[in-house]
């Protein structure tokens, strides 16, 4: 067989050898069971007592959240200014400027919300400072708020009727001390070994062959990219993310990159299903998500393998496949591999060019993003799962003739209410971001803005609808990878996918724990004859046709636009 | 009260066809978003065509106005499925007020005389009087006599009942009448006010409320009807940017074809069906919820009497005791029980007759007829000829024998074991404080009832038989029946705990019940159906009440409530399903002209973007009457296990609803494209 899809699969086998057991370790954490890390408990104790926090206090979900948005919006305040001033502070040794407020806006809401838009280029708009102390800092927070809005979701369905869920910052805490923090050291060890940077000089340089003088930017970015995978963060340390050589050096590093970017997305559905004590229905799910992510890989590589009829014309022969934005030590296998993962995921790391891709792969690439649960984000993933679920369970509990149940407890009016507002929220913030700027683009294109808005497309017609759609689905799905021939360093994108990135990422974390806190308050009804089981193949089956059939009807007309339009005039 | 079950009976569909139009009233429509949405389409539709008639750039006249034409026959289709559903119930319901239409009364005043009046003047509290050939004016409760009474009116059984004051049957209906002796009747409500005229109401629609799981639908398919206006309004500065015009009419009929109107357009007509479906099997529903709440059922609480057994014990076999001959022991059996009125006295003398042993003479006179009293657990008769005959529990006469020194004879004491085991009740019969054997009686057991229990198991609903008898007899027939569970020795409190434990568990329980007693259970259950001839408390406390005093209904309303959420849920896929043909209907048809590479994407190989976009919307417009009469009806309900129902009904109507567009649109299209 090929070798470099014999990578791939190896690849593949390992992250789900090492994310099972994992997810067995994670359900024990969170359910207090004893495990190895406990030796960290004095630290989490150290920590808990510094802040004055008593991590044995139960809530309810209403004060989940409350206590999740009010940390959050105390990193936005911090971040920001930190961002704005970063030029006046310490650590910035090749002298990079403070950002424009809206960029600062953009570039601190994409990290708080998990997304790492990045708007900005590392080697030139940031310093070690914030790179550390607001960007890093901000990885492993904004992923331990996700796995641990999660873990409350988890804990509603642990005992019959229960409102009381946990501490929430016994959670984050936890997802850092004993996930987060241990698994991005060994990561980070491993790409420092295999030549990643990890010094706190300033820009190096050599002269080259030709004789030119090359500034090469480098900076203590080992770690960084370490949670960038784990957190499913995707925000790279220089410019060209997991494309540039220092950050990913060899195909090793490419291979733990991609595996430490799925790990703790599929561990938390095994935690799932093992902290509920159901640990079929998380086998279910997961083969739901697992479906779901090859039916979008195996065409992605099925278009990227086949080469571009437009570089055929020419006469050049494509035996690896299409090679245009890719890099040759990762070959166009392993960067499909990780153009889906990214995208199915909400990580947003790239190892090739998405604007180069084939334009199917394009299509495949935002349907990922549009689902956004094909395992997903850290925790986060599962939430957005457990809404399609929730519709599935009402409209199919109906056709079996009982009012609609899952896990034991009445799914009704209030929670439909809930699941079919995140459901409308996504389409929403998608098209009607796309929409605005489709409008901008076409009747003011020349408005005396900084950037006018008829330099935003370096590739007018349908490629630069599908790079506008792809920027706006990248900001509600949190997931921060472009398709970069946009221009979206200017006050338009950066406010706009600022509002979409705060709503598309705490509506739908906010929504999920409020249905899941409801269901776990009412009456617990075992189950009869008549019960549908959510833990079969049928049900299943249903959940991923509602996947597809709700994603399918509200962006068809937009992908027909974009993808299919560049495809069938590029095939035809 | 049986009418035609044909679904569009002239009459009926010319009243409704009137009601589709009076349902246009937008203060009416708004009640139903989805459709409200079509209807401010058609109002769009119709401005366009006028506007397209001295305008360009609008496509013209005549296309506009096919296009307005067939939105509103979709929102006539959707108040039509409405209006039928609605004349349907209501002529179910007049059918059954006619009988109560007005009749004289003979008012009992005060001082004890009757006085003539109608029907309607009667109050709540008023007393009348009614004797044989009279109709039963108004709903009561009798305060005193007793009276048969054909009921035929109502409940279509011909064979009259009884009906008696005190009593769990002391209830009337207006509209019976009365075949012999006479009553005093207190009537129970005030006119306009009887059950009937309640579920009249809801028929109609002035209190009609939307059920729970329709509210909830109701959102689900608002919340779709948003994404589309969504999708819909987005797509104008799509098209700018692709340098496409389209036209308003294009754009309103992609909305229209897209948003749930299928199920919008049968919501409330599957909901008031069901309501009529449980009036024509003759059970009046105080709401459309207590119809819902049926179908999601656990346990069904059952009597055993007349539920799952005919009637009484009969006697199947006398067993005397060794060495007394078969015919002494029969006589002395038929001379007990010749002044025994009770069921299983009856059937005493009965089998007697078939053994050859046909009770001839009438007792001797100056017997004295001993009673059966709870205290001694017998009865009997004491003739003048010295005979003291007795027959009773096996432990009261085993009593009454060994009391007077005799001893009592060992074979009969293990028939009486052999019995109970069996399900059966021993009598053992005593004369002259000797034991002489002993008589069988047996349950008969209705024919066909275990395999309802089967089918209600493989719904999941748990049934319990609730008697009297001792745990032994119980358990013998809750096996032979094929119940999940019973409770033996039941006082009416029992019921009521057993309903709060299982309800405690999370589950809903159904129960029927027509006693007084009863009530507070029917009020406690999740269901309570009372009987018709129950006592007004029973049918003030259930939520349902039941006008042919059947039973096993219960099974019947089970399914009902399960058919009502089957063909929403159903006709919901089937309406989301069909949307994908239809994007691939109109999406190409829209771009065509600008994009002509998107021409891959009309995979049906629609002739024009004109007739692609009319066969949609009218394939959209048509499914509405098509699918009325299953709306009516219900999708059937099959008892083969929750996920195998899934599978059966998400390959009907989902893979159905995802195909059968296709077939549909393409063959109007090839009937539109000769014209276009």
């Amino acid at each position: 067989m090929n070798t470099e899809l014999l990578g791939i699969i190896a690849t593949y086998l390992l992250t789900v050898i090492l994310a099972i057991p994992l997810g067995i370790y994670l359900s024990k954490v969170f359910a207090g069971e004893k495990v190895w890390t406990d030796f960290l408990k004095p630290l989490e104790n150290g920590i808990f007592k510094l802040s004055g926090i008593n991590s044995k206090e139960q809530m309810n979900w209403k004060q989940h959240m409350k206590a999740l948005l009010t940390i959050n919006l105390v990193w936005l305040v911090y971040g920001f200014f930190v961002l704005l001033q970063q030029d006046k502070l310490p650590l910035n040794p090749d002298g990079n400027p403070g950002m424009t407020p809206d960029l600062a806006f953009n570039t601190i809401i994409s990290f708080v919300v998990n997304c790492n838009l990045q708007h900005y280029s590392g080697e030139s708009g940031v310093s070690y400072l914030t790179q550390h102390f607001v960007l890093m800092f901000l990885q492993f927070v904004s992923a331990a708020t996700g796995i641990a809005a999660a873990v409350v979701f988890f804990k509603a369905f642990r005992d019959k009727t229960t409102t009381a869920l946990g501490n929430f910052w016994d959670f984050f805490v936890k997802s850092i001390t004993r996930l987060l923090l241990p698994l991005s050291v060994l990561v980070a060890v491993v790409l420092a070994f295999n030549g990643t940077p990890t010094s706190y000089e300033g820009k190096d340089q050599f002269i080259s062959l030709q004789g030119d003088t090359v500034h090469v930017s480098r900076g203590p970015a080992a770690g960084f990219i370490a949670i960038k995978h784990l957190g499913t963060n995707g925000g790279g340390w220089f410019g060209a993310n997991s494309a540039h050589p220092l950050e990913n050096p060899s195909y090793l590093s490419n291979m733990v990159e991609m595996i430490s970017q799925v790990i703790i997305p599929i561990a938390m559905v095994i935690a799932f299903g093992y902290f509920i004590r159901r640990k079929k229905l998380a086998w279910m799910i997961f083969g739901v998500m697992t479906i779901g992510m090859f039916l979008l890989l195996l065409p992605t590589l099925s278009s990227e393998l086949g080469g571009n009829p437009a570089i055929a014309k020419m006469g050049v022969s494509q035996t690896t496949g299409a090679m245009e934005g890719k890099e040759v030590r990762f070959g166009p296998t392993a960067s499909a591999y990780w153009s889906t993962v990214t995208t199915i995921i909400s990580t947003g790391s790239v190892n090739s060019m998405h604007d180069s891709g084939m334009p199917l792969t394009g299509l495949w690439q935002l349907l990922g993003m549009m689902i956004n649960s094909f395992y997903g984000g850290c925790g986060v993933g599962v939430l957005n799962y457990f809404i399609y679920l929730i519709i599935a369970v009402f409209i199919s509990g109906l056709m079996v003739g009982r009012t609609p149940e899952f896990l034991g407890h009445k799914v009704e009016a209030r929670e439909v209410k809930i699941a079919a507002l995140i459901t409308l929220l996504s389409p929403f913030l998608i098209l009607a971001g796309t929409a605005i700027a489709a409008y901008v683009f076409t009747n003011h294109s020349g408005a005396a803005w900084a950037v006018q808005p008829k330099t935003w497309l370096n590739n007018p017609g349908f490629h630069g609808f599908s790079e506008m759609l792809y920027e706006m689905t990248s900001s509600n799905a949190n997931n921060g990878s472009g398709f970069e021939g946009l221009g979206d360093n200017n006050v338009f994108w950066n406010v706009s996918t600022g509002f979409v990135l705060l709503l598309g990422r705490f509506l739908p974390i906010i929504g999920p724990v409020a249905i899941a806190g409801l269901l776990g308050a009412k009456k617990f009804i075992p189950e009869s004859a008549g019960t549908l089981k959510t833990d079969t193949m049928t049900f299943s089956l249903m959940t991923f046709a509602v996947i597809l059939v709700l994603n399918a009807l509200s962006y068809f007309p937009a992908l027909a636009l974009g993808p299919l339009a560049e495809y069938f005039t590029l095939f035809k | 009260m049986k009418t035609s079950n044909k679904l569009f009976e002239p009459a009926l569909v010319q009243t409704a066809l009137k009601q589709s139009f009076i349902k246009l009233d937008p203060r009416v429509m708004v009640r139903n978003p989805v459709m409200f949405t079509v209807e401010i389409g058609t109002a769009v539709m119709a401005y366009v065509t006028v506007y397209s008639m001295n305008h360009s750039g609008q496509g013209s006249p005549v296309y506009n106005f096919i296009i307005f034409l067939v939105l509103l026959l979709t929102v006539l289709f959707a108040n039509f499925a409405e209006a039928i559903a609605e004349a349907r119930g209501k002529a179910q319901a007049d059918s059954l007020r006619k009988t109560r239409e007005e009749t004289p009364a003979k008012l009992l005043l005060a001082n004890g005389k009757t006085e003539m009046r109608s029907s309607s003047q009667l109050r709540k509290g008023d007393v009348f009087f009614c004797e044989a050939g009279d109709t039963i004016p108004t709903d009561g409760e009798i305060i005193e006599g007793i009276a048969t009474i054909d009921e035929s009116a109502i409940t279509g059984e011909s064979a009259p009942v009884i009906r008696e004051s005190g009593g769990d049957k002391s209830s009337v209906t207006g509209g019976t009448k009365v075949l012999s002796d006479e009553i005093k009747v207190r009537v129970s409500t005030e006119p306009g006010e009887s059950f009937l005229d309640k579920m009249i109401a809801l028929v109609e629609g002035a209190s009609r409320q939307k059920t729970p799981n329709e509210i909830a639908l109701t959102i689900l398919l608002a919340s779709f009807t948003l994404v589309f206006i969504i999708v819909c309004v987005t797509l104008k500065p799509f098209a700018d940017y692709a340098n496409t015009t389209i036209t308003i009419a294009a754009l309103i009929s992609l909305f229209v074809c897209l948003i749930p109107t299928t199920i919008g357009g049968l919501l409330s007509a599957i909901g008031i069906a069901g309501m009529d479906r449980a009036l024509r099997a003759n059970v009046i529903t105080k709401s459309g919820k207590a119809v819902e709440t049926a179908g999601d059922i656990d346990v069904l609480l059952l009597d055993k009497t007349g539920t799952i057994t005919i009637g009484n014990r009969k006697a199947t076999n006398f067993h005397p005791t060794a060495g007394l001959s078969p015919n002494t022991f029969v006589d002395a059996c038929v001379l007990s029980s010749l002044a025994d009125e009770t069921p299983e006295g009856k059937s005493i003398i009965e089998l007697a007759g078939t053994q050859g042993r046909p009770h001839t003479n009438k007792a001797p006179e100056d017997s004295v007829f001993i009673k059966f009293t709870a205290e001694t657990r017998s009865s009997g008769i004491d003739t003048p000829d010295g005979r003291r005959i007795r027959k009773g529990a096996f432990d009261s006469i085993r009593n009454i024998v060994q009391k007077a020194g005799n001893p009592f004879p060992l074979d009969i004491e293990e028939e009486v074991k052999a019995i109970a085991s069996n399900g059966g009740t021993p009598l053992v019969v005593a004369e002259n404080e000797k034991a002489l054997g002993v008589i069988e009686l047996q349950d008969i057991i209705k024919p066909g009832i275990s395999e309802r229990f089967e089918r209600l198991r493989k719904m999941g609903v748990k049934t319990v038989m609730v008697t009297g008898d001792n745990p032994l007899t119980a358990k013998y027939i809750a096996d032979k029946a094929g119940v999940d569970d019973f409770i033996a020795e039941a006082k009416p409190e029992d019921k009521m705990n057993y309903i709060k434990e299982e309800q405690v568990q999370g589950k809903l329980v159904a129960m029927m019940g027509d006693g007084t007693n009863d009530a507070p259970a029917l009020a406690q259950a999740d269901v309570g159906v009372a009987m018709n001839s129950g006592t007004q408390a029973a049918k003030e406390a259930g939520n349902m009440v039941d006008l042919d005093n059947d039973p096993t209904k219960l099974i019947e309303i089970v399914e009902i409530g399960k058919q009502l959420l089957i063909t929403r849920g159903t006709l919901t896929t089937f309406s989301i399903a069909n949307d994908v043909a239809k994007y691939f209907a109109i999406v190409p048809a829209l771009f065509i002209a600008s994009i002509p590479a998107l021409q891959s994407l009309n995979i049906m190989g629609l002739h024009s973007p004109e007739s692609a976009i009319l066969s949609a919307v009218i394939f959209n417009a048509i499914i509405i009457p098509i699918l009325i009469p299953l709306a009516l009806r219900g999708v059937a309900y099959k008892p083969i296990g929750a996920s195998a129902l899934l599978r059966r009904n998400l390959f009907i109507y989902g893979l159905g609803g995802v195909v059968a567009p296709f077939i549909g649109i393409k063959l109007i299209d090839l009937a539109v494209g000769l014209f276009v």
